[in-house]
């Protein structure tokens, strides 16, 4: 069943990038970075050619071209929302490159021993186990003898997605999951219906651009009825140096299916920040339910807040039918700057959204995420529990909506927010935005701050962890409600991210 | 086994001498009682032996087993076989009591060079020594210390001296807050422990203790020192008389 010919990888276009770039805009710049993995392209800085030529690279039909120029001409005329508590440099939207992908694709290293040692230390570190890590690396043939446990995997390496795996077994169950640029190509009709309508491309800044030049992602159809027969999964890499990355996610669970998601995010270190504007829209039609979950290690920069990924993503669930259900778990240990809002409209009747959240910010990393919880129809119920931990110099912002419309009667929230200091020059702030306009909804609100307590430390350190092991179990607690709404194999990477991220924290 | 000599000791915070030269020998196996009044230094000693931050060492020396307690690490003193119960042990939220101690049980057997106990041992050696404290799975779940009874949380104090089977054991007022049954229970789960190669110091203010540790040594500590040392009838005697006596002796 796991044979290589069912992994899908595309093929390399090297020479033919140049050539395309050359006659498209004249202005011609392309290159070869000196590092281990070798990329392809296209010239620096955005406009109406280089959507073009993502377009044509990805052979998509005119309709689709049409929906990213017009999604350009839209965000020309738009600003960088400030109004996140995150200090944010300018960045040069013209000085970066929109489109790369690894040379490498064609030449798949052969073991483990020619991957770079970096990926795989990272992958290590995340504790996934070597045969995975040899696949998530593309090393030729080693899908032949997967372990038994079955997650679908998809990776997007910077521009592109270099293979997902388990296709033909989803296909028998009628499960559609491949790379966003297959389906545009594949299932026009489900894409044309459906990307745009909840994250519109005029919706935002990011989600605008994203909307012009996304390079791909990942696509997944569950139809009426379906339970997915395995959880899904994408890696996202960053690895090119002044790459934005680009990726835009399209999830419909139609009728009666059930689809879990795990989104898992690496990159590399760099000196210079990187962005990434990522879109994620999930759709969600009656009876239907769909989590989420995230696990994202970008890079945060180093201990000076030099480098690391700055992280803008705008991230929304539509449950469109009635009783439709969805999950969003997110542990963001990474980026240097997160801004993400991972939302839930509840339209449906008797829908009900959750987010549960974990943001780890050390050194000088920024966090501002929270999420969106629009009632809209009768008897939708949410609830959110996010769970800050702020240490080093760094600032960790919780911004979440709760909106009752006059329609929503009946409806209930209740949000959770809690955060931990480690140390005295970080900061947690909580804001919490409340509108109620019926009078039958109740939307109910806690949130405490508190420190790691020396005396916790020094109890687990008298019975024998060191300082690193002692703020990890403690945090791990107070994480622990969070953990337990992640698949079990992902709370285990989850907590052992905890403690990475924290390295170095106390002391 | 603890050899203790001229210890004195600084809060850190303020310029207050706490320890003015303290000089206390432990043997292997035996079990030595400190009693003294509030204020007299017996915390702060248990503290500084186990490396609690704080506290300024100005002279003086303590050794394990001839090694240097303080100038190692907390958990290193740990590995290193010595071990304080508590006497107000901390609440770990989210954290199960299971996950803490195999937790400790691993980061002891790491330090010392030994393999992680299996998932399997682990649990088989925890239901057992649980019992013997009548500690049933139910708090073995529940997070570390929340929402424990006095009484349980110093078994729990001893079930974790149990599971790392230390060589030197500090009881630091485990007698606190105990009605009667729970301090035989504690008592008889310290007494299970006594053996040759594990010694014991325990701190407490009252005789009744020791009606069912029996010390081989008692010493009374008063302002910093210890005024005087003598055999399990010195805690009689204390329990008698009271402090005033011995202090007025000692001036």
């Amino acid at each position: 069943m796991t044979a290589l010919d069912q992994v899908e990888v595309k093929e390399g276009v090297d020479q033919e990038t140049v050539d395309a770039v050359a006659q498209l805009s004249g202005a011609y710049k392309y290159g070869w970075n000196d590092d281990d993995i070798e990329m392809d392209y296209a010239p620096k800085g955005v406009n109406p050619d280089i959507v073009s030529l993502i377009s044509s690279k990805n052979e998509e039909p005119q309709w689709m071209l049409d929906w990213r120029q017009a999604a350009f001409t839209r965000w020309e005329g738009m600003s960088v929302p400030n109004w996140a508590m995150l200090k944010v440099a300018d960045i040069d939207f013209q000085d970066l490159y929109y489109y790369a992908r690894p040379k490498s694709m064609e030449v798949k290293p052969k073991s483990l021993d020619e991957v770079d040692p970096k990926l795989l230390e990272t992958y290590k570190k995340l504790g996934i186990p070597l045969k995975e890590q040899a696949i998530l690396a593309g090393v030729e043939g080693a899908e032949n003898d997967l372990p038994e446990r079955k997650v679908a995997v998809d990776a997007v390496f910077d521009s592109v997605s270099v293979g997902t795996t388990f296709q033909a077994e989803l296909k028998k169950a009628g499960v559609i999951f491949c790379s966003i640029s297959e389906a545009i190509r594949e299932h026009p009709e489900l894409v044309k219906k459906y990307l745009g309508t909840v994250v519109p491309p005029s919706d935002n800044f990011y989600a605008t651009l994203n909307s012009a030049v996304f390079s791909d992602g990942s696509f997944v159809y569950v139809p009426p009825g379906v339970r997915c027969p395995m959880e899904l999964s994408t890696y996202f890499r960053i690895n090119a140096e002044n790459t934005g990355q680009f990726e835009r996610t399209l999830i419909i669970a139609d009728k009666g299916s059930y689809v879990s998601y795990l989104e898992g995010c690496t990159a590399p270190k760099r000196d210079v920040a990187q962005l990434h504007a990522a879109v994620v829209e999930i759709i969600i039609e009656e009876d239907a339910e769909v989590k989420y979950s995230t696990v994202q290690n970008w890079y945060p920069g180093d201990e000076e807040g030099k480098g690391g990924i700055y992280n803008f993503v705008t991230k929304r669930a539509d449950c469109r039918g009635a009783r439709s259900k969805v999950m969003w778990t997110q542990v963001e240990t990474g980026s240097a700057v997160t801004w993400k809002y991972p939302s839930c409209i509840l339209r449906g009747d008797d829908s009900q959204g959750e987010f549960y959240s974990i943001a780890i910010a050390n050194n000088y990393q920024q966090a501002d995420t929270g999420t969106k919880m629009v009632h809209l129809g009768k008897r939708t119920k949410s609830r959110i529990v996010s769970k800050g931990i702020s240490a080093g110099r760094a600032q960790n912002t919780y911004r979440g909506l709760v909106s009752m419309h006059p329609k929503a009667k009946e409806s209930r929230n209740y949000t959770q927010c809690d955060s931990l200091l480690i140390g005295s020059q970080c900061g947690a702030h909580t804001v919490p935005y409340i509108e109620v306009k019926n009078n039958s909804s109740r939307v109910e609100h806690e949130a405490t701050t508190s420190k790691v307590d020396d005396d916790q430390l020094f109890y687990c350190r008298s019975r024998g962890m060191d300082e690193e092991e002692a703020v990890a179990l403690v945090v791990n607690g107070f994480c622990k409600e969070v953990l337990q709404a992640l698949p079990m194999e992902f709370a285990m990477e989850a907590q052992a991210l905890v403690a990475i991220s924290l390295e170095g924290s106390v002391g | 086994m603890l050899e203790i000599k001229g210890l004195k000791v600084d809060l850190e915070e303020e310029e207050k001498s706490i320890l003015k030269g303290v000089d206390l020998t432990v043997g292997a196996g035996e079990v030595h009682a400190i009693m003294g009044p509030n204020g007299s230094g017996k915390s702060t000693l248990s503290y500084v032996l186990s490396g609690k931050d704080g506290y300024e060492v100005t002279a003086g020396s303590a050794t394990l087993d001839g090694a240097d307690l303080l100038d190692m690490e907390p958990e290193e003193r740990a590995a290193a076989g010595l071990f304080l119960a508590f006497q107000y042990p901390v609440e770990i939220p989210g954290v199960g009591n299971m996950t803490f101690l195999r937790t400790a049980v691993n980061a002891q057997r790491k330090a010392r060079g030994q393999d992680e106990l299996s998932a399997g041992d682990f649990l088989k050696e925890v239901r057992a020594r649980a019992k013997d404290l009548k500690i049933d799975a139910e708090m073995l779940k529940r997070p570390v210390n929340v929402g424990f009874s006095g009484g349980e949380k110093k078994r729990n104090e001893i079930l974790q001296m149990a599971m790392l089977e230390p060589k030197m054991c500090i009881l630091d007022e485990t007698d606190s807050g105990l009605d009667v049954d729970a301090m035989k229970l504690v008592s008889e789960g310290v007494n299970a422990l006594r053996s040759e190669g594990r010694s014991f110091l325990v701190i407490t203010h009252y005789q009744r203790l020791l009606d069912h540790i029996k010390p081989d040594v008692v010493h009374i500590m008063s302002n910093g020192r210890i005024i005087k040392t003598g055999g399990p009838d010195l805690a009689l005697e204390v329990e008698n008389n009271g402090y005033a006596d011995l202090l007025a002796e000692a001036e």
